[in-house]
């Protein structure tokens, strides 16, 4: 079994390697096409600025290679939206794998702070990635925009208005959350995609 | 729903936890990485460390010690302590800390602010505040571990803060912190109300009620302690379940 999590400027790497170390998952962080391509299991990590993120993965041409894996790859937080059609953060075209769209919240009541920071549930659960998750199982987010509900939707979350929390089309799957930072329920979802 | 969090803080001193009185009397409260676990097992929702080592190895063994709680720790963390360049952050962050705090070098420098942010997102980016209610009423900024007094408001300083790319404020109120009294319930409702951003209130948590009134009353998002956790005062699982039976969003 080879995990590779995708190598470019995405902020949490660090996290998600040392959280696969804790379910016993060795990973390499690699931007090679070839190990990329070889891998068992890919992890598409972020955090950061969408259209910053989709440059640097085009001028690495990882944007084509990403695309074309066979393989289970696993979209977190930003790395999930980039997996998406387009995002309003800065008008930015993303891969298009998913055909939701990223849009920005809108502080629909005062309270709504925006980002979202802290533990949220995630409901509506629809894929082998949540066996043995409860329905509104806390996950732990950090987002400023999200992933509007469409056909691939497989878990969703409230924040002032319903949205995907992880979407789910062929071998690639994305978490809006963190499951590097969401405690046993996190470790549990990581375990679960390394064993698809 | 999103909930309220709940933050145990640790004060690190050469790699040890340790808890002051008013910011002064130090006490030893054990090792941190093993605290750190047992509250994340207890069902803490984040936690922060806060450095005052002030050796030249502080960098070092910050970042040891980082490294280790992030292979143990499987919840946020947030790290602050003499922070105040770019490289201090990129040290930390790969090491493993999810978010770092910054106080007294962002206030002399606020530029420190938009760099960070910018290099890291401002989710990453926590700004706290030392504040002190004086006795014409107005709650000033404090710098220096409490030590140096300034002449600007604290709500002046955490806007201006929030409009450079803090992505959350950790305020403490030196009239409560080590007191027990309670939270700063009011300077905690006007940051929270006013601010875009999350606020954590921090400084005089003594009881179970009090945290249930700094997020009723004063509308915090999360809440941070050191003591009452450390010398077992408040045991984490019991605070929650006794906030969610007052209705507070919380994650058990």
């Amino acid at each position: 079994m080879k995990t590779v999590i995708i190598q470019y400027n995405a902020g949490n790497i660090q996290s998600v390697l040392f959280a696969l170390e804790r379910i016993g998952v060795e990973a390499i962080v690699t931007d090679d096409e070839e190990q990329i391509l070889q891998a068992d299991k890919v992890i598409f990590p972020g955090v950061g600025e969408a259209s910053t993120a989709m440059q640097y993965l085009k001028q690495r041409k990882l944007d084509q290679l990403i695309i074309q894996l066979k393989q289970p790859v696993l979209g977190i937080c930003l790395g999930m939206q980039l997996m998406c059609k387009f995002s309003e953060e800065n008008n930015t075209q993303c891969l298009g794998i998913f055909d939701e769209q990223v849009a920005k919240f809108k502080p629909v009541e005062e309270q709504l702070k925006i980002p979202q920071i802290g533990w949220n549930n995630i409901y509506d659960l629809q894929s082998n990635l949540f066996k043995g998750i409860e329905n509104n199982a806390y996950c732990y987010f950090v987002h400023g925009y999200f992933a509007t509900k469409g056909k691939h939707t497989i878990a969703s979350t409230d924040y002032g208005i319903a949205y995907s929390s992880a979407l789910h089309k062929d071998n690639f799957y994305g978490v809006q959350f963190h499951p590097e930072k969401s405690a046993l329920v996190g470790e549990q979802i990581l375990k679960n995609f390394i064993e698809l | 729903m999103l909930t309220k969090r709940i933050i145990p803080c640790l004060d690190i001193k050469e790699g040890r936890t340790v808890k002051g009185v008013n910011f002064e009397q130090i006490r030893d409260a054990g090792d941190p990485v093993e605290l750190a676990t047992i509250y994340a097992n207890e069902g803490a929702d984040e936690l922060v460390f806060l450095d005052i080592t002030a050796t030249n190895e502080r960098r070092k063994t910050l970042s040891e010690l980082v490294n280790k709680i992030a292979h143990h720790i499987n919840i946020p963390f947030t790290v602050g302590g003499g922070i105040s360049s770019i490289e201090d952050v990129q040290f930390l962050l790969k090491n493993g800390a999810d978010k770092i705090s910054i106080n007294t070098s962002a206030f002399k420098n606020p530029i420190l602010i938009d760099q960070l942010a910018m290099e890291f997102g401002t989710q990453c980016v926590v700004l706290a505040i030392d504040t002190k209610q004086e006795s014409d009423g107005n709650w000033y900024v404090y710098l220096n571990g409490g030590r140096v007094k300034t002449n600007t408001l604290c709500i002046d300083w955490a806007k201006e803060a929030v409009g450079r790319g803090a992505g959350e404020i950790l305020l403490t109120s030196m009239n409560n912190d080590g007191t027990k009294k309670g939270f700063a319930l009011d300077i905690t409702h006007q940051l929270s109300t006013q601010l875009s951003v999350p606020v954590i209130a921090s400084g005089g948590a003594g009881t179970m009620q009090d945290f249930a009134d700094v997020f009723n009353t004063a509308k915090a998002d999360a809440a941070l302690a050191a003591s009452i956790f450390h010398f077992k005062e408040i045991a984490v699982p019991s605070l929650k379940q006794f906030l969610l039976n007052k209705g507070i969003p919380i994650r058990i």
